[in-house]
């Protein structure tokens, strides 16, 4: 009975790790830089954030805007990349869950994505009230409003429906506010605070990646995957 | 309207009335912060305020957001509760049919207002909330008249004697009335006002900041570029606190139509104010609020048009410089909701001073069929002589 047991055991991880590297020998990665030409407007500093008695005891110095987190060599970071056009091949049912979270009177990450059918878990860190206003613009994604009290349960979101930016905000506090994109595939990721993507296990083909940032537009660049990891860099600038 | 109706002024009625239409200019200054502070949907449930009766809501949860949401609620409930105590007292005091009805009026629309507020909350519309704005401005004005109508001014004028005719007249055509050159001019300019916050709710319940944040100038220009690659370079540029949605180049062009409409209401309202400098004046109209013996200057309420319109033009220049400063002081939420009360200030003033103009018009009217009823018509006696004989 216990040779039984390990001899199944044996059995699954052999078979995983086939499934592992069968997944790497038929995806390369697309990877590349994302950097900002010209000067951005300068962020602004969140003043009635500091006007609030909840949220100012949260901070020791006042917030400001984060519309354009540009690194020390342009890098810029907060870009939702993917491949146009790839659709149907959501694997989000099977992924963990993303989690937003509202921190300091502020949406913790400003931009994410997730993909359809993913579940998105909303969470209260502060000890004060917030309302959580989901407001998508593309039809199936369902608008809601609810409140969450501090301490209170995390609210579960999941969107059928790929869309660019869909917006959480909290009227309560109206500085607060997130864009998540929803993609309709497991092909995307958000640039870093080094400007860099990397988009995992594509299988071989011609694809468009997509660059999209919330201020500066989209860009496109068209790339085929063979064998080996494929570098597609963006330059974004500000007129 | 049946101008000859005579009512029995009662003061405590007039001062309810202008007390409600108060608490009204005060309920569209209280939504204008909830706009302002983009404050709207920070309560998520209506008619309960986070599961809470409305009225039980602890006061210490009236923070951020929830407190402009919340007082509006609150204030826009003692307007329905007023709206519903004016129409019954109209309905049960005042004499004038037509007075009754206004009340009923008063109370359906306040009714309809609430419902609106609150179906723009749970149904997630942003687009209510331009019909919401619109409405409330349409309610300030009804209550406005009806505080005009009970006053004891208004019941001076309806007890008046009908106008009497030119004797030496061939024709017999009435004298014209004081208002009679201003009537057509002051209806236009009020409709434009209205039409003016119409274009000013649509902008407001796009929430998307100001579409133009210069001015005089228009994005450095004097009719802004609207393409494309300008619109995207504009939300580049744009750096908000709060989370507006981008502008559109609908936006821009709705903003530049605000402008333009405010620079003609301006011209319009200075039209009226220059030309009702010569009401009453010698060589004029005589300004006849009754009896057209009198002379002008003596006449009760004669010097009202040149009031009103100086009135109205002053809060216009406000207006305008209030629009202005909008811009300036990127649309400030007290500076912002000073314009929205404004607006509706000259909205009720247009308004008020058409219900007085055309009161005439109606009146006159009204007069010279009663007098016509009571003169033997001349056709007629030609006709029928025999008739009239025998009898």
């Amino acid at each position: 009975m216990k040779l039984n047991h390990g001899v199944k055991r044996a059995v699954a991880l052999l078979a995983v790790g086939l499934f592992s590297a069968g997944q790497i020998a038929c995806g390369a990665d697309i990877v590349g830089v994302i950097t900002l030409k010209g000067t951005p407007p300068p962020e602004k500093e969140i003043t009635p954030l500091m006007e609030n008695p909840d949220c100012a005891k949260m901070h020791t110095t006042t917030p400001t805007t984060h519309f354009y987190v540009v690194g020390p060599n342009h890098e810029l970071a907060d870009v939702a990349v993917s491949l146009k056009g790839v659709t149907g091949k959501s694997t989000g049912a099977s992924q963990p869950p993303a989690v937003l979270d509202q921190k300091g009177c502020l949406y913790t990450p400003q931009i994410l994505a997730i993909q359809t059918g993913q579940k998105l878990i909303v969470k209260n860190s502060d000890p004060c009230l917030h309302n959580v206003h989901a407001t998508p613009t593309v039809p199936g994604n369902p608008e809601s409003n609810q409140g969450q009290g501090p301490g209170a349960a995390d609210l579960t979101y999941t969107y059928t429906q790929p869309e660019m930016f869909l917006r959480f905000k909290c009227d309560v506090h109206p500085w607060m506010f997130a864009w998540v994109s929803v993609f309709d595939s497991p092909y995307f990721c958000v640039s870093g605070p080094d400007g860099k993507f990397v988009i995992k296990n594509v299988p071989p083909g011609k694809y468009t990646v997509e660059a999209a940032h919330r201020k500066l537009g989209t860009q496109t660049q068209d790339v085929e995957v063979k064998d080996g990891d494929v570098t597609a860099n963006f330059t974004f600038a500000v007129k | 309207m049946k101008a000859n109706t005579v009512s029995k002024s009662n003061p405590w009625l007039y001062w309810f009335a202008v007390l409600t239409a108060l608490a009204t200019l005060a309920l569209i200054g209280i939504g204008g912060l909830v706009t302002s502070h983009e404050a709207g949907m920070s309560v998520p449930d209506w008619p309960t305020t986070y599961g809470y009766n409305m009225f039980l809501f602890p006061i210490n949860k009236w923070l951020g957001g929830i407190f402009y949401e919340h007082s509006h609620r609150l204030l826009a409930s003692l307007v329905g509760l007023m709206t519903t105590i004016l129409a019954i007292w109209l309905w049960l005091k005042d004499s004038r049919p037509w007075m009754h009805w206004l009340g009923v009026a008063a109370f359906l629309l306040v009714v309809a207002q609430g419902v609106l507020g609150g179906l723009r909350v749970t149904m997630h519309m942003d687009s209510l909330g331009i019909y919401h704005a619109t409405i409330a401005q349409l309610f300030f004005v009804l209550t406005c008249a009806i505080a005009l109508f009970t006053s004891r001014w208004w019941m001076k004028l309806e007890r008046r004697p009908p106008a009497r005719r030119e004797e030496n007249s061939a024709d017999k055509q009435a004298v014209p009335e004081a208002g009679a050159p201003l009537r057509g001019l002051v209806l236009f300019t009020t409709i434009l006002i209205f039409i003016q916050l119409i274009i000013a709710a649509a902008m407001r319940h796009q929430h998307a900041g100001l579409a133009i944040s210069d001015f005089p100038l228009a994005h450095g220009k004097l009719w802004p570029d609207t393409s494309a690659e300008a619109v995207a370079r504009y939300n580049a540029q744009r750096v908000s606190i709060n989370a507006e949605n981008p502008i559109t180049a609908f936006q821009i062009e709705l903003q530049m139509a605000h402008r333009i409409v405010a620079l003609a209401i301006l011209i319009l309202t200075a039209m009226c104010a220059w030309q009702a400098r010569g009401i009453g004046a010698p060589g004029t109209a005589p300004a006849r609020m009754g009896n057209n013996s009198e002379p002008a200057e003596t006449v009760p309420g004669a010097p009202i048009y040149q009031r009103l319109s100086l009135f109205w033009l002053a809060l216009i220049v406000i207006q305008v410089g209030l629009g202005a400063a909008t811009i300036w002081t990127n649309k400030a939420a007290d500076v912002a909701t000073a314009h929205v009360l404004v607006g509706a200030l000259a909205l009720a003033v247009g308004a008020l001073w058409c219900a007085i103009a055309f009161r005439e018009s109606v009146a006159a009217v009204c007069d010279r069929r009663t007098e016509d009823r009571r003169l033997p018509n001349p056709a007629a006696i030609g006709a029928q002589p025999a008739m009239t004989g025998n009898k």
